[in-house]
């Protein structure tokens, strides 16, 4: 037993937050979030030298670690500086890539590490909310390649990406696991319309609509039985990048509202005197330490193989966060009164971060729910 | 980073699993996992097996009879006995006492009262609170006044656990008024058999005869019996705060009680379908279930940091308040699964020999009871009101 990261992954963990500390101030990050591109190209580029993006990916396939622990290092380091550039989207398209991809698309990983290509998931759909198994766009058969119709909701970056990761029924339900098939699209592909706008927590998405967008038969990744299981598992990985960014972002929003507590003077002494206030963080630091906890867990499960045990730590991990960064972000809003409301104060950023990320990969009822269908998939054994 | 237990923790946690198969009567894990009443003999025969295998005092110096065991080891050991439902090891005169005297008693007081504590030639209870001192022990009242060898104690401690059964109370009484509250205070060691003790039993909402008041009126104890200096009281009740406070979440109890509550869920029926696949009750148990699986991370990390020095102080508290929220939620949930026949209260059906004709479920008998008993966990040992100004104390520093 040892809670203490290996000597690589500290170095990586200090080296990024001192980036994000000298490279990446405030000013500098509310300039990019709310630029017209939602990121900035040559900051992704630079994160990506200091080998942030290699370390979310195996040495097999051209990175530096790809285990979730380095997962955990790297996006604690980002939630501590609010980032906006697509780690995310890069994690899951690159590990989906990694997972199934033929050698020619593996070949896209280098672009992918090195910050030249943009890449994007583009799955979830108006109607889907944060289902894995619902897909409603279809590919159809087009001579040896495929035709794609459909719509894509909320693709970060969407109108920026180089590289679509889209997901498509090729038969099934609406709401079937199997039929899903996944396919890497150019963004620049004819037929690819894209509505992008800026999102409240920085950065940007795009409505994407395919209309007859023509692919070869080597857009296919994996095959449609797999498209599932291989989304399942790049999500995944998501869900733990989303968890540790939350505890990087919630110890921050901590250390600004104990400071705050220490410093605002009401009534003649510092607020933090005040024990109805008191009580109210000492809440908070216990949840902070309990949704450290459970990205651990989740952490330590991620290459689980019973899938039921690792996806169970990945949803136990995004309720906690779900429900613990929602109440960081409106408490330590509260907690510093009416300047907690104001865009100037990077509190505020913060606590509309936390709250944002529940709202991707899902929130904490979606995953509550599948938490408690996977227990049904132990063995009583184990889950009694 | 690495969650696994090394191969040594897990032999250790082999060696004390099957001590437990082969030395824990299976009379005293039913009635620990029924939770029905343990009696004075009950509590006896363990403390007695385990000082037999030298396993009782994990927590003290080698030197004094102690195991010489790891914080990890102490956790393992502690967890596995709450799994195998051991009955819990009294604590007064082992974990309370006996590092106090260790740390603060001198050579007289060592040699003769720990050895005492191991044998279980005594039986300890701890004079602390008051009528008029609960989270503020500071303001306690009951007073020790030198007369030649000996102090002479007037006044009344209260919420004394198990002391209808003991023979030695370690109390905390006032020896000086001057300065500030805290300074005032001696530690004391009485024998219950003096002339001018009263007992008197308080039965909890329950039903139950734990705690008690203990009066005292002009009992003389010899001088020999105070722990420390005089007025040096506090210093000692105050180390007991932060020692060995790294299973104080009760992880194993509630790893325990979740598993006999899911097998309660999966037998109870509502609606016509099996309670655990209930919505609404399906979803409380996943989120006790997630919050439990979290503070085993957490209390493990605790552990970890103190292995390596690290003192808990906020940790202790925070493993406290979160721990006894999650064992207070199983109790309600297991209150919730047994419906209307949570309210039969027979109390005898508790008790040791009860031959009577069950009513309701398995564990319908015990379910509410326990739930009511359970609610002390945030009040004693420090309130979890008390344990969030400790936690903001320290991160505060104010």
């Amino acid at each position: 037993m040892n809670f203490e990261h290996t000597e690589d992954r500290r170095m990586l963990g200090d080296m990024l937050r001192r980036f994000v500390s000298e490279q990446y101030d405030f000013a500098t990050r509310d300039a990019i979030a709310t630029s017209d591109t939602g990121f900035r190209r040559d900051m992704w580029r630079r994160f990506a030298e200091l080998g942030a993006v290699g370390a979310l990916f195996a040495e097999a396939d051209g990175g530096l670690g790809g285990a979730g622990f380095d997962i955990g290092v790297v996006f604690e380091a980002l939630g501590r500086g609010l980032v906006v550039e697509p780690f995310l989207d890069t994690l899951v398209v690159g590990s989906a890539i990694a997972a199934v991809g033929t050698d020619a698309q593996r070949a896209r990983l280098a672009a992918l590490i090195d910050g030249s290509t943009v890449a994007a998931l583009a799955h979830a759909e108006p109607d889907t909310g944060y289902a894995l198994s619902e897909v409603g766009t279809r590919a159809e058969r087009d001579g040896e390649g495929w035709v794609l119709d459909g719509e894509k909701a909320v693709v970060a970056l969407g109108d920026q990406a180089d590289l679509l990761l889209v997901s498509a029924r090729v038969r099934g339900a609406r709401d079937e696991a199997h039929g899903i098939a996944l396919f890497l699209v150019p963004a620049d592909t004819p037929g690819v319309a894209r509505r992008g706008y800026p999102l409240i927590d920085g950065g940007r998405a795009a409505e994407v609509t395919l209309t007859q967008v023509r692919v070869p038969a080597e857009a296919a990744l994996g095959t449609p039985d797999q498209g599932h299981d291989v989304l399942e598992r790049a999500v995944g990985r998501g869900i733990l990048a989303l968890c540790a960014e939350a505890v990087g972002a919630m110890d921050c929003a901590r250390d600004a509202t104990l400071e705050y507590l220490q410093t605002r003077k009401q009534f003649g002494q510092v607020i933090g005197r005040f024990q109805a206030l008191q009580h109210r963080m000492a809440d908070l630091l216990i949840e902070i330490e309990q949704a450290r906890s459970a990205v651990i867990n989740a952490a330590a499960a991620l290459d689980h193989p019973d899938r039921a045990v690792r996806e169970r730590a990945l949803s136990a991990a995004k309720v906690t966060i779900g429900r613990v960064g929602t109440r960081v972000a409106e408490e330590s809003i509260q907690l510093h009164g009416g300047i907690g409301m104001t865009w100037e104060l990077p509190l505020a950023h913060y606590a509309k971060r936390l709250v944002m990320i529940n709202h991707q990969f899902g929130d904490e009822d979606h995953h509550l729910r599948r938490y408690i269908a996977l227990g049904r998939a132990l063995p009583a054994e184990a889950a009694a | 980073m690495d969650l696994e237990f090394t191969p040594e923790e897990r032999a250790f946690r082999d060696t004390v699993r099957a001590f437990l198969r082969e030395n824990l009567p299976e009379r005293l894990s039913a009635k620990v996992h029924g939770g029905k009443h343990l009696s004075r003999d009950d509590m006896s025969e363990w403390h007695a097996i385990l000082n037999a295998r030298g396993w009782l005092a994990s927590h003290w110096p080698v030197e004094h009879g102690g195991t010489g065991w790891t914080t990890v080891q102490k956790f393992i050991f502690e967890n596995e006995c709450a799994l195998a439902g051991a009955p819990r090891i009294v604590p007064f005169g082992l974990s309370m006492l006996g590092p106090v005297l260790i740390k603060y008693g001198d050579e007289a007081q060592k040699r003769y009262w720990l050895p005492r504590i191991l044998s279980g030639a005594d039986w300890w209870c701890q004079g602390y609170s008051e009528p008029g001192a609960g989270s503020d022990l500071a303001s306690l009242k009951t007073t020790a006044v030198r007369d030649g060898d000996s102090y002479v104690v007037n006044g009344q401690k209260t919420w004394t656990t198990l002391g209808q059964y003991a023979n030695m109370i370690f109390c905390l009484v006032r020896t000086a008024t001057e300065g500030r509250p805290q300074e005032g205070i001696s530690f004391l060691l009485i024998d219950m058999d003096s002339p001018g003790i009263e007992v008197r039993p308080i039965i909890t909402l329950d039903g139950e005869h734990e705690v008690n008041e203990v009066f005292f009126s002009d009992v003389r104890v010899p001088a020999a019996n105070l722990v420390g200096a005089e007025n040096r009281g506090w210093t000692c009740a105050k180390y007991l705060l932060t020692y060995e406070r790294t299973n104080i979440a009760g992880v194993g109890q509630s790893t325990a009680a979740l598993a006999r509550l899911k097998q309660v869920a999966r037998r109870q029926r509502r609606g016509g379908q099996a309670l655990i696949d209930d919505v609404d009750f399906a979803a409380r148990l996943a989120r006790v279930e997630i919050e439990l699986d979290n503070m085993r991370t957490t209390n493990l990390r605790v552990i970890a940091a103190a292995a390596q020095g690290g003192v808990p102080g906020a940790e202790s508290s925070m493993l406290k308040v979160r721990g006894t929220e999650i064992r207070q939620e199983i109790t309600a949930l297991n209150r919730l699964a047994m419906g209307p026949y949570a309210r039969p209260y027979v109390a005898a059906a508790l008790e040791s020999g009860y031959a009577g004709e069950r009513i309701g479920p398995e564990g319908a008998d015990s379910a509410a009871a326990q739930y009511f008993n359970n609610r002390k966990l945030s009040i004693f040992g420090g309130s979890n009101e008390i344990q969030k100004n400790i936690i903001t104390k320290m991160m505060l520093g104010l």
